[in-house]
């Protein structure tokens, strides 16, 4: 019987995002992805950790795909995970994809109320899809998910 | 006085409840208590060693709001070249708040946002204090 090398977990990465609306949906996202669409297969890391961590934090993109989510064009998850782990297998620029979507309105990063909520909804089905993409296409073994 | 703003940054904590009530006493904090003089900054940016943060962090006050004994806050601050001129664990006011603790990540819970109001008036108070020193 060959053995299993694939990675079990899909690694999703939020950046910090404390100053804006839209890191607020992307912390937001990635917790229902954790908690509520993919609990068995999702893992994640504390972003500071790469730099306040011991070595440990940086093997993360050498050990599973990372998705990372960014709040803004700053792409801190995405451009801090390649400075201190390595490439990342897909990034999701929130700020971005609320253009695409026609989103205009106020946003609030402190009191998320319903259309906040319904975005970081939203923002986890698309890293649900990305993640079903990579059962699909065998990038890792799917024994976990729920 | 000083026109130094005072940077309150909390630790980015996915995975820990702890770290959601620091978060959300930053917002407390720098949007209804000291909205004029406080202002938070994304700590990610830290982690980047992004330079315009840096400097932010070099000519303002600041203070880290850990959610755990990892201190992330602290040492993204430090790394960026100085100390925070305050620094707690949220655990700080845990143990003196036994009941209150917070319940999940994405809700605190009823004793987790009383948590958040107490942790939010001792911090605005010691900012307080910090700005008086300057004058
Ligand atoms: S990507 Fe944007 S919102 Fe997220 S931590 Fe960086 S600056 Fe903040
Ligand atoms: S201090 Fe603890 S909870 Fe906060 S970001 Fe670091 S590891 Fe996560």
């Amino acid at each position: 019987m060959a053995l299993e090398t694939r990675p079990k977990f899909v690694g999703v990465l939020s950046c910090s995002g404390e100053e804006e609306p839209e890191g607020t949906i992307a912390r937001n996202a990635v917790r229902l992805v954790m908690e509520k669409y993919r609990p068995g297969i999702t893992v994640s890391l504390c972003l500071p950790l790469y730099l306040a961590g011991d070595s440990g934090e940086q093997e993360f993109a050498k050990r599973v795909p990372v998705i990372a989510v960014d709040g803004c064009e700053k792409a801190c998850a995405r451009l801090s995970t390649e400075k201190y782990s390595g490439e990342v297998s897909d990034a999701i620029d929130i700020r971005a994809l609320l253009r695409q979507w026609g989103v205009e309105d106020e946003l609030s990063r402190s009191h998320p109320r319903e259309l906040e909520w319904e975005l970081a909804e939203r923002v986890a089905r698309e890293i649900v899809r990305i993640i079903d993409r990579y059962i699909e296409e065998g990038k890792v073994a799917a024994t976990n998910t729920r | 006085m000083s026109d130094k703003k005072v940077y309150v940054i909390p630790c980015s904590g996915i995975g820990k409840a702890s770290a959601s009530v620091g978060r959300d006493a930053t917002y407390r904090v720098v949007e209804d208590l000291l909205p004029d003089r406080a202002d938070t900054l994304c700590l990610a940016l830290l982690t980047l060693e992004d330079e315009e943060a840096r400097e932010k962090v070099r000519d303002n006050y600041v203070v880290a709001i850990d959610g755990c004994a990892k201190d992330c806050a602290r040492k993204n601050v430090e790394a960026a070249g100085r100390a925070p001129d305050i620094a707690h664990r949220v655990q700080d006011y845990l143990k003196k708040h036994k009941d209150l603790k917070p319940e999940a990540v994405l809700d605190v819970g009823e004793g987790g946002r009383k948590l958040v109001e107490i942790m939010s008036e001792e911090l605005a108070g010691e900012i307080v204090g910090l700005l008086e020193e300057d004058d």
